[in-house]
């Protein structure tokens, strides 16, 4: 079994699924077909990922299920892929939740089905290559080919003022990668190599890596995004279809945070120290900042999304506080965060499919009606809050605890951010689901179906199986964050 | 001395001197669809001559050669012009066709013009140099006429021949000056007189702006861009494929050969005016495409933008630059074919498609063009996994050894702004809701066909196998 290529053949199903979909002639009947082939395809995807978490080894803090060819002759670019404890988890995220996209749209989509299917297939593709790259050339490639299909997905199936949306996600984005390209190949003409493998290190005189880190810091900042870069964030999402803030929400915005942990504390560790306090100062606004956003939103899922950046900011601190409780809680938070936050995304959509308004006035009291739904929800929302036993717990505990060790002005910025989310989230759910239903459209609303129930109760065991055992998921990636932790405490020693 | 002789008429350009001849005559004695023998008698030329370039008969003989280069440089841009003529002639075919400006002139004059381009790729005098450009340009001003009832033709075509005289004149007075301060026409001469001399007297610096001018000129770097935008619009659809691929091709190469053979020992001379072309061009480019509407024009645009990007390769003066060069006008080279090859095939409702809102729609009626389309254009605008972003990337590490890093920052920079013209295509094919129930109609010859597809999986799929192209130029040097 070990022989089997078993990493390309988990990113590269997906293609083959979306060629097959690509051979099917799209009509009346054949729709389900299309859906078929993709929901299949993403859970085999699935599947095949569990393999690899089954087959992982945690004692062995390098990268596992490598496989690298050459690929270019006159430089030293490889098709080089490979899995840590790091990747693991994102690419067991992005898997789980391809699938649960898929089904969320079986039939909220109903223009295009196979552009729509073929886009998402095209878009797993890319988030598990671009989480299981070990050449940062490569990583680039799939960095980067994720826009094409997000920007169609939110402009093609997204809401009123999608094409403004689409635009804004793929040029502010685009904006920041692109530094990133500079700085790759600026790399590769210092040291020769592109392997994220070996620069795991100080290679780089500490100017150096100031300018290096910039351009990395522009992309990623972007991406998982910080306040300020974070504007592009709320359009994307409200504008997308359920399933596209899902996968922006839960996959995308963890290649920010992925790529602070890989690149710019592996990479450039005298940088990142130098920087950790600008990085500190803008998430502490942001947790404060956005969370207070939040708070003052009519549409559901403009506030979710100005969570998300409050969570995001908690991540950022977890990461540049450079201890092993900082950086396990930031892993814990993103994955924590994938799940929950495309759980909301996929409430929001669930009430959005049935009355056509994301505004929160409109509702009320709907645990007359629907009572699954307020439960499923209910579990949803105090995961965002991180209440014990949830999987949002885990991580703001971890990071709170690191940042005790780093500064406690962070840990009152950070706290007072906690508390923030449990008020814009408590108050979000009292005024949908408590109270009088006032709104005589909502009497006829009906609770969830069964395509609903499979959509989000494997959510919320999730939820609540990472709060329960947050073991199982930080015992891989201990290793490897020992070793960027030990390296840049040695990088800085000096 | 038979055996000498027969040698001679198999160098390229001789061979192709004749068969230009030999299809004028072909055409004229023709009695009946003289346009479609001539056109395909061009074709079958320049394949043949392609082969030749390809087994390298040289042209090493006491008369040629001081005045000829023939180096892995050369030969691969004579390749690429040669090919990307004969292709241009195949998907524009259909178009002359139906537009009625089948004359059989056109195909001939083509020939001509690309006689004068493998010159000019090739020369290592300046007369020669010039007179190589004159038949080239002077053929173009023809054909960018060609449809003599149409203003806008007319319009184009003495746009192109007016701003051309100028820059020509330019050229020359820039030539004139550079030998009466070295006293030599040949590369050879120049380099020679410049080895003891350490600063380049003013006089000479003076030559070799305006002959950097009126290179700008042809390959339309900015400032000396007017006329791309009004001579595409303007000439019939098929000549604008002709322009945006061919002639661009054969410039730059010119350009680079001027710059880095004669004067390449003074590259801190030109490098700063190329410098100032590479970004304003980059820059225009980018943004003056942002507000057309017209397809063509922003296709001008475009490659305006893109000659931006080569002359960086350009300031970069190393053996990376040379390479990334021609990788870039290779892929520049693909993907206007099979950008031009759709726009040539499509029609709305009768009338062949060049505003970008008349696109509205495409993707529902022609799902495979639109998609097609909508790669090239991402591939245009450096997306990866396309083959446009290898070009960037290409660029990029050329300007990144010789550290020139604002050059780089400012070139992502500007490709950030011509994404959003390049992604307004797209949203025009799929995000915009077609209001006319106009149907869309794609007609294109079984050879057109076969390139496109060709080209299309070489856009999508170079990543998989980049070593094919980078293997080609790998051994290239001036």
């Amino acid at each position: 079994m070990t022989e089997m290529p078993l990493l390309s053949l988990t990113i590269f199903l997906p293609l083959l699924g979306a060629l097959v979909i690509l051979l099917i002639k799209e009509d009346e009947n054949s729709v389900n077909n299309i859906k078929k082939v993709a929901l299949w395809t993403s859970i085999g995807v699935f599947l095949l990922s569990l393999l690899i978490w089954l087959q992982f080894d945690n004692n062995n803090g390098s990268y596992q299920f490598e496989e690298k060819f050459r690929w270019f002759n006159d430089f030293n670019f490889y098709f080089h892929i490979g899995i840590d404890g790091i990747s693991l988890f994102m690419v067991i995220l992005s898997t789980f939740l391809t699938p649960l996209c898929i089904l969320a749209s079986w039939e909220s989509i109903k223009k295009r089905v196979k552009e729509y299917m073929i886009a998402f297939l095209f878009l797993e593709t890319v988030m598990i290559g671009m989480f299981a790259s070990v050449d940062i050339l490569l990583f680039y490639i799939f960095f980067e080919a994720v826009l094409i299909p997000m920007y169609l997905i939110i402009g093609i199936w997204g809401g009123e003022r999608r094409i403004y949306a689409s635009f804004k996600f793929f040029l502010y984005t685009l904006l920041g990668s692109v530094l990133m390209l500079i700085a790759i190949v600026v790399i590769y003409r210092l040291t020769d190599s592109m392997s994220i493998e070996t620069l795991q290190g100080n290679y780089f005189t500490k100017n150096i890596q100031i300018y290096l880190w910039l351009a990395f810091f522009a992309s990623f900042a972007v991406k998982i995004p910080m306040w300020p870069f974070h504007t592009w964030l709320p359009d994307a999402h409200v504008e997308a279809p359920t399933a596209g803030s899902v996968i922006l929400a839960g996959v995308l915005l963890k290649m920010g945070g992925y790529g602070f942990i890989r690149f710019s504390l592996g990479m450039l560790p005298e940088a990142s120290n130098y920087f950790s306090p600008l990085i500190m100062t803008l998430s502490i606004v942001a947790v404060v900042y956005t969370s207070l956003v939040a708070l003052a939103q009519t549409d559901i899922k403009k506030l979710i999304a100005y969570s998300s950046v409050a969570h995001m900011g908690l991540v950022t601190i977890g990461i540049f506080l450079v201890n092993s409780q900082g950086l396990e809680g930031a892993m814990i938070q993103m994955i924590s965060h994938g799940v929950v936050s495309g759980a909301l995304f996929l409430c929001v959509g669930v009430i959005y499919d049935r009355m056509h308004t994301r505004d929160i006035n409109f509702y009320g009291g709907l645990v007359n009606r629907m009572p699954i739904y307020a439960t499923v929800f209910m579990i949803f929302m105090l995961g965002s809050v991180g209440l014990p036993g949830t999987s949002g717990f885990i991580g703001e505990f971890l990071v709170i605890v690191g940042a005790f060790q780093y500064s406690s002005i962070v840990v009152i910025g950070a706290a007072t951010g906690i508390v923030l989310s449990a008020v814009y989230m408590l108050y979000l759910y009292k005024r949908i689901i408590f109270g009088v239903m006032t709104n005589e459209k909502l009497t006829e609303i009906l609770d969830l179906d069964n395509r609903e129930k499979i959509i989000l109760i494997p959510l919320a065991i999730a939820v609540i199986f990472i709060g329960i055992f947050p073991n199982i998921f930080i015992e891989p990636m201990r290793l490897p964050i020992e070793s960027i932790i030990s390296n840049y405490e040695s990088a800085n020693a000096k | 001395m038979l055996n000498n002789l027969m040698h001679i008429l198999f160098v390229p350009e001789v061979t192709l001197a004749i068969l230009a001849v030999a299809c004028l005559m072909y055409g004229l004695f023709s009695k009946n669809n003289s346009f479609n023998k001539a056109t395909n008698f061009a074709t079958l030329s320049l394949l043949f001559v392609t082969v030749l370039i390809f087994f390298d008969f040289s042209t090493k003989f006491a008369l040629f050669d001081s005045f000829f280069s023939n180096t892995q440089f050369t030969k691969f841009f004579k390749i690429l012009t040669t090919l990307g003529a004969a292709i241009s002639l195949i998907i524009s075919k259909n178009y002359f066709i139906d537009s009625k400006i089948n004359k059989f002139e056109i195909p001939t004059l083509l020939l001509f013009s690309t006689l004068g381009m493998l010159i000019m790729i090739s020369s290592k005098n300046l007369m020669i140099m010039y007179l190589a450009i004159e038949l080239q340009s002077l053929s173009l001003y023809v054909v960018a006429s060609i449809k003599r009832n149409s203003i806008e033709s007319a319009e184009s075509g003495v746009k192109y021949f007016i701003l051309g005289a100028l820059s020509s004149g330019i050229l020359l007075y820039g030539f004139s000056l550079v030998y009466g301060f070295t006293g030599h026409t040949s590369f050879e001469g120049i380099t020679n007189s410049l080895v003891e001399i350490d600063n380049l007297p003013i006089g000479l610096i003076f030559g070799l702006v305006f002959v950097l001018v009126g290179l700008a000129f042809k390959v339309s770097a900015v400032p000396f861009h007017m006329w791309t935008p009004d001579v595409y619009e303007g000439a019939p659809t098929s000549i604008t494929a002709f322009f945006a691929i061919v002639p661009k091709l054969a410039a730059i190469a010119l350009i680079f050969r001027f710059c880095l053979e004669p004067f390449g020992k003074f590259y801190f001379e030109w490098t700063q005016v190329i410098f100032f072309l590479s970004i304003a061009s980059m820059f225009l480019g980018a943004i003056a495409a942002i507000a057309q509407k017209n397809l063509k024009r922003l296709l001008a645009y475009s490659s305006i933008g893109h000659v931006g990007y080569v002359l960086i390769a350009l300031v970069s003066v190393s053996d990376q630059g040379l390479k990334s060069a021609s990788i870039y006008m290779f892929i520049y080279l693909v993907m206007n074919i099979a950008v031009f090859s759709i726009i040539l095939s499509l029609k709305k409702s009768d009338a062949y498609v060049e505003k970008i809102s008349s696109l509205s729609g495409l993707s529902k009626s022609n799902p495979v063009i639109s998609a097609s389309l909508a790669i090239i254009m991402l591939s245009m605008a450096g997306i990866p996994p396309f083959i446009g972003f290898f070009g960037k990337l290409y660029v990029f590490i050329a300007a990144i050894e010789s550290q020139l890093y604002i050059l780089a920052v400012l070139g992502v920079l500007a490709s950030v702004i011509s994404a959003f013209y390049y992604l307004r295509i797209i949203k025009g094919m799929y995000f915009d809701e077609s209001d006319d129930n106009q149907t869309f109609e794609f007609t294109i010859s079984s050879e057109s066909k076969v390139i496109l597809s060709v080209l299309m999986i070489l856009i999508t799929f170079f990543i998989l196998y980049p070593s094919l192209l980078i293997d080609a130029v790998s051994s290239i040097s001036l």
